[in-house]
């Protein structure tokens, strides 16, 4: 039987999870960063498109968990874990943390691609789930999709092309 | 903390009018650099999750040419100015006398990324002055970058300080266009006024207007 693939779309301090034939995509990563966490077995995929490193920055309340690293990781790997994916076969696939705008002034939110990249290392090594793959930093944009299917992830850069990794 | 108010329409007028007396300063500069008629259109003011506020100038993968600036002083918060390809190499041609085809070739020259920066520098300039003058406070603009990329990232970017107070940002949108004579392209950039949600305290209680009513 045929089924057709749906893309869910996730927005930016979003998250969400899909299991194969579907696939999962977020437009438009800066210094922010989508963070995949799938489980080859299930067939399950979820990501996370996370803007900024730590949710103690957050002067507001209640924010939602997609938007820092520290929440996001977590709740996206606890929601998977409950929607039945193995605790111990979730891996992970980064893409983003780039800077996009180069002659800014001594300012740390300047700097906050490789935060959101070192917050997120962080969490997955507590949360003991390897980083299969990564494509990080630079000074372009990106667009990925996962396919829960082939575990692969298609990144589209401007100018650039597309790559798998 | 900063829970999500909505402003009402006293408020919202303010800001547009805020708006407005900075955007035509700022239509008035660019006239001048570049010789042509400049017009901007009254401007909008929107409250808009940042999901929205990523799709502002169009599709997030679309293609703009973006200066961000960071506003400091007593009204701190964020300004784009945001060009479609075709109208960022049409005023560098028109200021520089240089042919950039490609955003790619634009964003790898260098007299082209500094010839856009002044044009955002200018306008900016123009933007804030008259906002200060009207309102009495200490505006700062930083030094302006220049990003040349998909709308939405660079726009997510520019929205880093914001997001850590809300999930809205209050955007001060005006649209520009070339007068008739240039082009009869309808190309439009957009100037983006973000105050930081701290900053409408202090607007409206130099402006005289509640903040309850």
């Amino acid at each position: 039987m045929t089924e057709l693939a749906t893309i869910i779309k996730v927005g930016i301090a979003e998250w969400d999870i899909v299991k194969a034939p579907n696939l999962i995509r977020t437009s438009g990563l800066g210094s922010c960063v989508g963070v995949v966490l799938y489980d080859d077995r299930q067939g399950m995929a979820g990501l996370a498109h996370i803007m900024l490193p730590d949710s103690a920055m957050a002067k507001h309340d209640p924010f939602p968990v997609g938007k820092y690293a520290d929440t996001a990781v977590m709740e996206l790997y606890r929601q998977m874990v409950q929607q039945g994916a193995g605790k111990y076969n979730v891996k992970a696939k980064l893409a983003g943390g780039a800077q996009m705008f180069q002659f800014q002034a001594a300012n740390d939110m300047m700097r906050i691609g490789s935060r959101n990249i070192n917050a997120i290392r962080e969490q997955l090594q507590t949360l003991r789930i390897p980083i299969v793959a990564e494509d990080i930093g630079g000074t372009k944009g990106r667009t990925i999709e996962f396919d829960p299917g082939t575990m692969r992830l298609n990144i589209r850069t401007v100018h650039k092309g597309v790559i798998d990794i | 903390m900063n829970a999500f108010k909505p402003l009402t329409d006293n408020q919202l007028d303010v800001v547009k009018e805020i708006g407005n007396i900075g955007a035509g300063h700022a239509a008035t500069a660019m006239s001048q650099l570049l010789n042509r008629k400049v017009d901007m259109f009254v401007p909008s003011v929107r409250q808009v999750s940042l999901e929205e506020m990523t799709e502002i100038a169009g599709d997030k993968e679309t293609e703009i040419a973006s200066v961000f600036l960071r506003i400091t002083g007593e009204l701190p918060g964020s300004m784009f100015y945001i060009l479609p390809p075709q109208q960022a190499s049409h005023y560098l041609t028109l200021l520089t006398g240089a042919e950039m085809g490609t955003l790619e070739e634009l964003a790898g020259s260098e007299m082209a990324v500094s010839t856009l920066l002044e044009l955002g520098n200018i306008l900016s300039g123009s933007y804030l002055s008259a906002l200060a003058d009207f309102t009495g406070l200490t505006i700062q603009p930083t030094v302006p970058s220049l990003a040349i990329d998909m709308a939405g990232a660079i726009i997510g970017d520019g929205l880093l300080e914001i997001s850590q107070f809300s999930d809205y940002a209050i955007v001060i949108d005006t649209l520009f266009s070339e007068g008739s004579t240039a082009m009869n392209t309808p190309v439009k950039g957009h100037v983006l006024l973000l105050p930081d949600p701290v900053s409408y305290d202090t607007l409206f209680n130099v402006l005289g207007v509640s903040h309850n009513d």
